[in-house]
């Protein structure tokens, strides 16, 4: 007999005919009568008006019986509050069962009624259930305070769970500390405390201990914990490394992919020149192949995820790239995350095997696929430069296929080794022209026209092309529009004679005929440019084109490092900070990443932006500060190649916040070899802005007599904060309400030992001012402002509890998304 | 953590559900925090639905996000599981759990199918509630699960033995109870190995590699304490070192690489990380004991010679010589060599000297299958494929020919070298017990380009 028949009662009076079978006098009818309510509850049926004849089942000996009643409980309760009281004594009297099984199942059940009255009714037998003899029903309790406090968080706090669950991290089973652990975890993404889990040595001497002997899934609760925590110094993370690294052989994935990521973590704390650390990155390649060999989705995730950590350290796995070599039976998403490696571990060293897959792969039936391998191709030659004309040819035999979408990828990666190398491929592009007619898409479209206009005077009927491209200039997209005029301006300036009514045409089709600002502008400008200095408009248009970078795709350096901290998780995934797809979330996570970025940032007094390997020997390492009302940028120059160097210069990028050196670069006497020297370079905020990402990133380039180096690195927020940042009180309180709830923002301040007059002292020395202060419940709420060099506003309410080492903030500010961000910056 | 988890058939009917969170707004609202947005659990069901199970391209990724919720699916026969979040959870268990289950579930009613399901829905039910409490992964062993969850339902118990199974499903050794006895103490170790192989049509080897399983089937008596080794060469090295110097050559010859390995958690990971030896309580009856993988000194069983010559625009003119490598006196079975053929084919004549081959229209395949071919051997098969005209202009994706075949030794040149058992509380020792080994070497992905 089997269970599918209870799916097939479809009839009318269906309700009725099971009422009058839960009432059934036989045990084993009323049985049968709960399955079929319970299949028809799974179907999505309503059964819920047969609440009091099941809960009349409840009381039974029988514990299948009592498991189906317990599901339909949590199913309707909610829906049903007041008979669900019925059945709260029933489950009270299950926790003082003598069997552990079923004082578990009633703890775990009663977890899962979300209706308040029967929560209150859980305390007790939950506080009992914490401290039961059997471990199996102390990790079933551990697991329902989550629940509790998923549903009524307060009373949690209130009834000190937390604290024994925190108590439970010491339990003598491993299985049970694993689920305090996860149950702490789960807490702390919902709770602004996120120091809840108390991480010290102690503890994480018993996670560790934990480690060894719990459960798989206990294994990748504790080690996801762990990854939380900061080693105070080498010596600890080394050896929590050491504890960690043999889980890298476990048979399940996840165990192994949160080992790596607390290994990838702590690594950044080790010396890099010690034997460990060498020994440790050897270490993590082969379980990271190993993943390689699972089933598709594990592998999916273990590729997204070693994407993160080959770019973060690519020695890592620079010698396994056949690993990411195609196989033909491979689901696409898995095909597509190797593709994605392999670009980014092609050396010279392995270029050959890499493009003889590509060309393989450049021939397979998913479009995507084939398009993402051609793209490959190009990115080779672009990366590794004694392979471009390798890449060349191959690209002109695909191009030879006349398969429409290969041919327009293979000319967008032309146009971009042809930025790359200028004047050494050009000989192919009478071949490129052939394929003129079969373009259809924008940026193939937007690829040719750019590549005839570059080249305009090596091709004969460079005019007749571009002309042909004008027929139809409005139903093109912008991007072609914008190429063409650009394109056609450049065949002028080149050929003047034959060109001067195309040019004309495309002006005015540009300026005159056209709704799209941003093409009527540059429209305007090559117009008056050309009309005004032909020789100016030469040197405009037809200047020297900075460089293309090597890489493409990369994620950029603070987010990677946040990503980092997430391997094996969602974001991971995604490739996207938690915050970008969970609402709400303040997790621990997401504090940790910070904590991390600080560490790095701001901790090191002088940051070395410029390293000599990259400088050809020049050597710079720099902060920034704010003295007497004035912005300086701290460095010290050092020479470390065998040649003296002059004629130093500096220079900013636009930046988010106008900053621009007020004088040139005081260094007046050539630097010998090995010498150094230190600088202060006066700042100011009047240069021309454009937003960064992130918004604090200046870009700087350095010349000397040797070349032009670029750099970027980060501007600590508090050297913008003015001194006349004290509002009035007056004006402080009604800006404080008219500014809307949206551009509020919380936030927590942790392990801060001071009172409230000190803090105010210290945060005055960064010009951020104390309004007023009042005292409320015995907590000490200070209002505060500050404001930037740009004149926004910030104004700040903190509550410090006294005893209490973590305040509680909120920040206000009535500027838009800019400010909002920069928010989040400054803590 | 998994907010919620269901099964559907193809249909995209739900066949199980199971909610774990509501995500309301309880504690958002209790600190403070933004207030999520609306939710409905009957809403990110249906959109499963309709954009994943009934979408019309095919699936681009096993995780996907509607509507600020992740959907994490796996796919056995037309069954879907998913696993359903609006946290950011550790992906990688996620999946993990989904197999896992799928596991249980096999080993309490055989093969997943909607039949098998709505058979076993209550006990679907009770094992989820048993291995996926709130979302987070519980002790999903089978051997501990069994114990308890039973379809019968549950026997009235003594005291001691419901301790002992709450002790078990808790405890260090989760994986095994107590008081288990054998007349006859016995084991089973089988090395399983699959060995990959991408060829180009020149015979140059693109990549090889062998991943393998030691699966170990024990009857033994008691909490027996097992130590296992093999022919890896650290550890063969470490001892060559203590030993003669002609030992090690002549043990070092024998010894194989191993990339990487992982292993049952029922095996010390932290001896094996320090010492390099595997020492266990082993599960009763079957399990994986440990996966590897080796990529050096491969033995690749065969090799395949492709021709394939295009005669003009209709015709193709194909020939494969396959040569066996390895022992004579040993026997490859189930040899299936499989040419694939473009999707304009219109009719195929085939002659093969061994074995028989037959065009498959159905899987653009012909398919060329030999029973049994010693070692040192080789065959051949020639076809003459006819194609329609098409003015299709993109060329034919000339898939590489594949090849499935099962060989009686382990391509890897692993070798056991011994699997002690200590029990020192019973009476037997390591002599009395029976052990046997056997090696399979089957193929992976064998392919060779053509």
């Amino acid at each position: 007999m089997t269970d599918s028949k209870y799916f097939t009662t479809n009839k009318k009076g269906e309700i009725f005919e099971l009422k009058a079978e839960l009432n059934n006098e036989k045990k084993e009818k009323r049985k049968e009568a709960v399955k079929k309510v319970i299949a028809a509850m799974t179907v999505g049926k309503d059964v819920s008006s047969l609440f009091p004849d099941v809960v009349n089942c409840m009381q039974t000996d029988n514990l299948e019986l009592k498991k189906l009643v317990y599901l339909y409980l949590m199913n309707y309760a909610k829906s049903q509050p007041d008979m669900a009281i019925m059945a709260v004594n029933s489950f009270v009297k299950d926790c003082e069962d003598p069997n552990p099984l079923i004082r578990a199942l009633a703890v775990r059940t009663m977890g899962c009624i979300r209706v308040d009255k029967i929560t209150e009714y859980l305390c007790e037998p939950l506080r009992k259930c914490l401290k039961d003899e059997d471990p199996y029903v102390r990790k079933t309790a551990a697991v329902c305070v989550a629940k509790l406090h998923d549903i009524n968080a307060q009373m949690v706090e209130d009834q000190g769970f937390l604290d024994s669950l925190r108590d439970l991290i010491a339990d003598s089973n491993p299985m049970v500390v694993a689920n305090a652990v996860a149950a702490l975890s789960e807490i702390s993404e919902s709770h602004p405390n996120s120091n809840l889990l108390d991480l010290n040595p102690q503890n994480i001497n018993k996670l560790l201990t934990a480690l060894n002997e719990c459960t798989e899934w206990g294994q990748i609760f504790i080690l996801d914990c762990l990854s939380n925590y900061n080693p105070k110094d080498e010596r600890e993370a080394q050896s929590i490394c050491e504890r960690v690294t043999p889980r890298l052989s476990h048979a399940n994935s996840a165990v192994v992919l949160s080992a790596v990521k607390v290994l990838m973590k702590f690594l950044e704390l080790l010396p890099k020149d010690s034997d460990y650390y060498g020994t440790l990155l050897k270490k993590l390649s082969p379980p990271l192949v190993t993943l390689l060999s699972g089933e598709p989705e594990v592998q999916y995730v273990a590729l997204r995820n070693i994407n993160l950590i080959v770019q973060k350290r690519p020695e890592i796995l620079k010698q396994e790239i056949k690993v990411f070599f195609v196989k033909y039976n491979d689901p696409i998403y898995v095909k597509l995350e190797k593709l994605d490696i392999m670009i980014r571990l092609a050396s010279q060293a392995n270029i050959a095997q890499v493009l003889a897959e590509l060309k393989e792969y450049a021939t397979e039936v998913d479009v995507d696929f084939v398009r993402k391998a051609v793209r490959a191709i190009g990115r080779c030659a672009i990366k590794v430069e004694q392979s471009a004309e390798r890449c060349v040819s191959t690209l002109l035999d695909l191009i030879q296929t006349k398969v429409n979408y290969v041919v327009q990828e293979a000319i967008v990666v032309i146009r971009d080794i042809f930025r790359k190398y200028p004047n050494k491929y050009e000989s192919i592009i009478a071949t490129l022209c052939e394929n003129l007619d079969s373009l259809d898409e924008p940026d193939a479209r937007a690829a040719m026209i750019w590549i005839v206009g570059e080249y305009a005077e090596r091709i004969d009927n460079a005019d007749e092309l571009l002309e042909s491209f004008l027929e139809g200039f409005h139903d093109e997209s912008t991007q072609v529009q914008l190429t063409l005029l650009t394109a056609i301006v450049k065949l002028f300036l080149k050929k003047p004679s034959e060109t001067q009514e195309l040019v004309q045409q495309v002006l005015s089709l540009a300026t005159q005929d056209s709704d799209n600002p941003d093409l009527r502008d540059r429209g305007y400008i090559y117009w008056r440019l050309l009309s005004t200095d032909p020789v100016t408009a030469k040197e405009v248009v037809l200047s020297e084109k900075p460089l293309i970078s090597e890489e493409t795709d990369l994620i950029e350096p603070t987010l990677l490092d946040e990503l980092i901290c997430h391997i094996g998780s969602l974001a991971s995934v995604y490739h996207k900070p938690p915050n970008a797809f969970v609402e709400g979330s303040h997790g621990i996570h997401q504090h940790s990443a910070d904590q991390f970025a600080i560490m790095k940032q701001y901790f090191s007094v002088l940051q070395v932006w410029l390293p000599a390997t990259k400088a050809k020997g020049l050597e710079i390492a720099g902060t920034f500060s704010r003295r007497q009302g004035h912005m300086y940028m701290d460095m010290t120059f050092i020479n470390k190649a065998l040649q003296h160097m002059t004629d130093f210069a500096i220079q900013f990028n636009k930046n988010s916040f106008g900053v621009i050196p007020t004088t040139p670069l005081p260094i007046h006497t050539p630097l010998m070899p090995n010498q150094s020297i230190d600088i202060s370079l006066p700042l100011s905020t009047i240069g021309p802005v454009m937003k960064m990402d992130p918004l604090n990133n200046l870009q700087v380039a350095v010349k000397n007599i040797i070349d032009v180096f670029y750099f970027s690195c980060l501007i600590p927020l508090n050297i913008f904060f003015v001194e006349d940042g004290k509002m009035e009180r007056q004006v402080f309180l009604v800006t404080w309400k008219d500014i809307p709830n949206e551009n509020e923002l919380q936030y927590q301040i942790k392990e801060c030992h001071l009172n409230a007059d000190t803090v105010s002292g210290k945060l005055q020395n960064n010009n951020i001012f104390t309004i007023a202060k009042r005292n409320v419940e015995g907590q000490d709420m200070l209002y505060q402002s500050l404001k930037l060099t740009n004149g926004i506003w910030i104004l700040a309410e903190l509550r410090i509890q006294p005893g209490n080492p973590n305040y509680t903030g909120k920040k206000k500010t009535n500027a838009t998304a800019f400010s909002y961000k920069l928010m989040v910056h400054i803590f | 953590m998994i907010g919620g988890l269901f099964i559907y058939n193809h249909k995209g009917e739900v066949l199980i559900s199971r909610v774990y969170l509501s995500y309301s707004d309880s504690a958002a609202v209790h600190y403070g925090l933004p207030r999520p947005g609306l939710f409905s659990w009957r809403n990110a069901v249906d959109a499963f639905r309709v954009n994943v199970i009934h979408a019309r391209q095919q699936v681009r990724s096993p995780v996907t996000n509607i509507a600020r919720t992740s959907f994490f699916h796996v796919k056995r026969s037309n069954i879907w599981l998913a696993a359903v979040t609006k946290q950011n959870v550790n992906a990688a268990m996620v999946f993990e759990f989904l197999y896992k289950m799928c596991d249980v579930m096999t080993a309490y009613f055989g093969k997943i199918s909607e039949e098998n399901i709505k058979n076993n829905f209550v006990l679907i039910y009770e094992l989820l509630d048993e291995i996926l409490d709130f979302g987070y992964p519980q002790n999903s062993e089978t051997g501990a699960l069994k114990t308890f969850i039973t379809q019968q339902g549950i026997k009235s118990q003594t005291k001691e033995e419901q301790s002992q199974i709450t002790s078990q499903v808790t405890g260090q050794i989760g994986w095994r109870r107590e008081g288990i006895k054998y007349r006859r103490n016995e084991l089973f170790l089988d090395v399983l190995e699959s060995v990959n192989l991408l060829m180009s049509p020149q015979g140059q080897v693109l990549s090889a590699h062998v991943s393998g399983r030691v699966v170990m089937k024990s009857y033994l008596s008691g909490m027996p304490e097992c130590k296992f080794g093999m022919n890896d060469k650290i550890v063969i090295d470490k001892q060559g070192k203590g030993g003669t110097a002609d030992d090690a050559g002549k043990s070092g010859k024998q010894s194989i690489a191993i990339d990487d390995c992982t292993f049952h958690q029922c095996v010390r990971l932290s001896k094996f990380d320090s010492e390099r030896s595997i020492s266990f309580i082993p599960p009763d009856g079957e399990y994986e004991l440990m996966r590897y993988r080796t990529t050096k000194d491969i033995i690749l069983p065969f090799r395949v010679i492709p021709l394939v010559r295009e005669v003009g625009r209709t015709k193709l003119e194909v020939k494969v010589v396959i040569k066996s490598n390895f022992k004579p006196s040993l026997l490859a079975q189930k040899i299936e060599v499989r040419i694939p053929t473009p999707l304009n084919t219109s009719g195929v004549q085939v002659i093969c000297m061994k074995g028989k081959a037959k065009y498959k229209a159905s899987e653009n395949a012909i398919v060329w299958k030999i029973k049994r071919m010693a070692g040192m051997k080789e065959s051949q098969i020639s076809a003459e494929i006819e194609l329609l005209p098409t003015n299709d202009k993109k060329k034919w994706a000339r898939p590489p020919i594949s090849m499935n075949f099962e060989v009686p030794f382990a391509p890897s040149g692993l070798k056991v070298r011994y699997l002690k058992v200590f029990e020192p509380k019973l009476n037997y020792s390591d002599h009395d017990v029976i052990k046997w080994v056997r090696y399979i070497g089957r193929s992976g992905i064998y392919e060779t380009r053509c």
